[in-house]
């Protein structure tokens, strides 16, 4: 019974070791190309010859081909403000479906729901002329008004969560004299500290993530381009040869303030997920 | 999706309010009084003569910026969306300079835009008209019953009270608005142009062809119809086999993660969350570079000496296809797992203590208690990710942009999804109506898709009610 035991242990750790190999292999790569000396995309070996910090270095001070810390720059702006927009959308819209009866409220929500299905980039090109029409394609205020502009049909996560805070409270307060929206930021505000973290977080990530909006509004303006656009800039045909390296170089940096972000609100996630879709 | 089946009952509700509303403005005019009649022709005056300026003044500027944008160029607009334009650009005789000169003709592009504008500008100007005589009718009865008329500031009170949907559901709606139904709007009239690569604005005019688009995409015969039902048949082939190899995978991999005998269990979930946890376009770019055929992973084949040329993950058709669906995996299973260690958690320990008092051993408790309680709470979850799936474009356009490319199809590769295909044609084919047209059948597929499923699921749910 004891040898069982020991070779159900050792065989689930050995199977798990393996696995995990498997799932940070490409990441490990990642790391280990952007400190590659030798220049050029692909090697006719597997691991580096030698090692070397200039790939981050030529990343921050040669900006003549590609600027990265302004792209670093713009992204930050970008998520900053489309964060605190869309944090604003998201919360009002979920507490008004959750907590107010009024004539637009289901019709809004069944209209949300249709919305969604359409697949969401169909629309960018239209996008892209209204942004022109009023005069601001290619600039950062646009992508900005795109991320937080459809931020108030995302209303499921948070809405699901508001459901879950006890009507009394409300009712405790109404007496007491209490406004709606004194409600909305005394109360449930200060009682959904998960999810606006969530809330906060996960549109503060977008623009750090997103390739198909920024690539179609930006177009070839290199100056405002966010970090995803302009590193997948950097691996096509005519540059990946001279730029493969400090790809990786900047891929690694993105990637951990996102990686940190995502694993401190995992928790929330999967909260999300579940409670987003049986609730609806 | 509880929602779906409350949704269609609020519609039906809708329309008969849409009748109670009619007969609301009937009652307006004949009951109303000379300034409530007066307010149907010009808004505000109500609200004027009883003191309420600032509310008064607001409808009667409505009004009259509605009038004036409408006189000068509004009505035209909502005129030409009829035909789109039907002056061509073109070089036309100039008699007093005696040689031909270039005539702007009409650009059909911002003629459908700014039509659109306009006719949403109109029903913006219904609804406030509405609400103007809704104003009038309520300072009447205020007045008739005597009581005091409230004040602009008391007004405002309100909108943080009784009426605060209004005033936070106003920005949130505003950009809904103009960033994702105007331009929906628009691209769904699209799909009944002619608007691709040969009717270019403003060089030449696009017009409506009714269904055409659609007869071409899902008839048989042109090069766009044979492009488009491979690529439907692998798009489904795609969330299919997408959908449930994640799905199996994640929950077995949370199964071993979240076995008894495993040590420091957070550990190993780190290392597999990290692969989600990384932008898709950092973790799918770099797998793009190592597959390719001199790629890191072909290199380390080669110097393992398990194989002796390259293997062509991204550029042989069958090999493509299997590669990304593997890929996907290694992205699609820690979402999977996360999901599931959660439930696995909230299995209620009664179950399994009753099973043991019954006398099962632990195989009979996983079928009869762990798999069920798994499936029943992630069953709803399977649509959204296979509509998800149908949708997914970071996977394949950043491994590989759809290749390898194949010349019958109509500027389509052979792992294309119907998404990515609606990109290309978009970005660098020019043929919006044909990409509208995509965009429109990937959203009855999906909710087609999301109708049956929840239906399955609605009835499974019934059967077993699991608590």
């Amino acid at each position: 019974m004891k040898i069982r035991k020991l070779l159900d242990f050792s065989l689930t750790h050995i199977l798990l070791f393996v696995l995990s190999i498997i799932w940070i292999a490409p990441i490990i790569w990642v790391i280990l190309i952007s400190f590659r000396k030798e220049a050029g995309s692909f090697t006719p070996y597997f691991f580096p010859k030698a090692l070397t910090l200039d790939n981050y270095i030529k990343l921050f001070t040669d900006t003549k081909q590609f600027y990265f810390i302004r792209w670093f720059g713009n992204t930050f702006f970008v998520a900053i403000c489309s964060c605190i927009l869309s944090t604003f959308y998201n919360l009002s819209t979920s507490y008004c479906l959750s907590r107010l009866r009024f004539r637009i409220r289901k019709p809004f929500m069944s209209f949300a729901l249709v919305l969604g299905m359409f697949p969401g980039f169909m629309s960018m090109i239209a996008v892209y002329y209204t942004l022109k029409g009023i005069g601001i394609s290619q600039s950062l205020i646009a992508l900005i008004l795109v991320y937080s502009g459809g931020a108030g049909l995302g209303f499921y996560i948070a809405k699901g969560f508001f459901d879950t805070i006890p009507k009394a409270l409300d009712e405790s307060a109404l007496i007491d004299g209490a406004t709606k929206f004194q409600i909305f930021y005394k109360i449930i505000l200060p009682l959904s500290k998960p999810i606006m973290v969530f809330t906060v977080l996960t549109s503060f990530m977008a623009p750090w993530m997103d390739y198909i909006f920024a690539s179609v509004i930006m177009g070839d303006n290199y100056d405002n381009y966010t970090v995803a656009i302009g590193l997948t800039k950097m691996l096509d045909r005519e540059f990946i040869n001279t730029f493969y390296t400090q790809f990786a170089a900047g891929a690694v940096l993105v990637s951990i303030p996102i990686a940190i972000l995502f694993i401190i609100m995992q928790k929330y996630y999967v909260e999300g997920i579940s409670d987003g879709s049986v609730k609806g | 999706m509880k929602i779906q089946v409350e949704e269609i009952n609020s519609t039906i509700k809708s329309v008969s309010k849409a009748k109670a509303k009619s007969i609301f403005l009937r009652d307006a005019l004949r009951n109303g009084d000379k300034f409530t009649r007066f307010s149907f022709i010009i808004m505000g005056i109500s609200n004027l003569v009883h003191g309420q300026i600032v509310k008064g003044l607001f409808f009667l500027f409505a009004e009259i910026s509605f009038l004036v944008y409408m006189v000068t160029s509004g009505l035209e607009e909502i005129i030409l969306l009829g035909s789109l334009g039907k002056i061509q650009q073109g070089w036309v005789y100039n008699e007093t300079l005696g040689i031909d000169v270039l005539q702007d003709g009409d650009n059909s592009m911002l003629i459908l835009l700014f039509g659109i504008f306009a006719v949403f500008a109109v029903i913006m100007f219904v609804l406030i008209w509405m609400t103007n005589i809704k104003s009038a009718i309520e300072l009447q009865t205020l007045k008739s019953s005597a009581k005091k008329i409230p004040t602009f500031k008391e007004d405002i009170k309100e909108y943080l009270d009784g009426k605060l949907h209004n005033a936070l559901m106003f920005l949130p709606l505003l950009g809904i608005l103009a960033f994702t139904v105007l331009p929906l709007v628009f691209m769904i009239l699209i799909a009944f142009t002619n608007y691709d690569s040969q009717h270019q604005p403003p060089g030449s005019l696009f017009t409506w062809v009714g269904l055409e688009n659609f007869k071409t995409m899902l008839g048989i015969g042109s090069t766009i119809s044979s492009t488009f039902w491979p690529i439907l048949g692998w798009t489904l082939i795609w969330a299919v086999a997408a959908t449930f190899s994640t799905y199996i995978g994640g929950i077995l991999l949370a199964l071993l993660i979240n076995k008894k005998n495993v040590k420091i269990r957070a550990f190993w979930r780190t290392m597999f969350i990290l692969s989600i946890a990384i932008p898709q376009f950092v973790t799918l770019l770099t797998m793009q570079t190592m597959l390719q055929d001199e790629g890191a992973m072909n290199v380390l084949l080669q110097e393992i000496g398990l194989i002796s040329g390259p293997i062509h993950f991204l550029t042989d058709v069958t090999l493509a296809r299997i590669t990304v669906i593997i890929v996907n995996l290694w992205i699609g299973i820690p979402f999977t797992m996360l999901t599931v260690t959660g439930i696995l958690m909230n299995i209620p320990k009664e179950l399994y203590e009753a099973a043991k008092v019954d006398g099962a051993n632990s195989v009979v408790i996983f079928f009869k208690i762990t798999m069920p309680y798994i499936l029943f709470i992630t069953a709803p979850t399977l649509i959204t990710a296979f509509i998800g799936n149908i949708n997914n474009f970071n996977v394949i356009y950043l491994l590989t942009k759809g290749g390898p490319a194949n010349l019958n199809y109509f500027q389509a590769g052979k792992t294309d999804l119907l998404v990515t295909w609606l990109y290309k044609l978009t970005t660098t084919g020019k043929e919006y109506s044909y990409a509208s047209t995509i965009g429109i059948i990937v959203f009855i597929l999906s909710v087609i898709f999301s109708l049956l499923l929840y239906r399955k699921t609605a009835a499974y749910k019934e059967e077993g009610d699991f608590s």
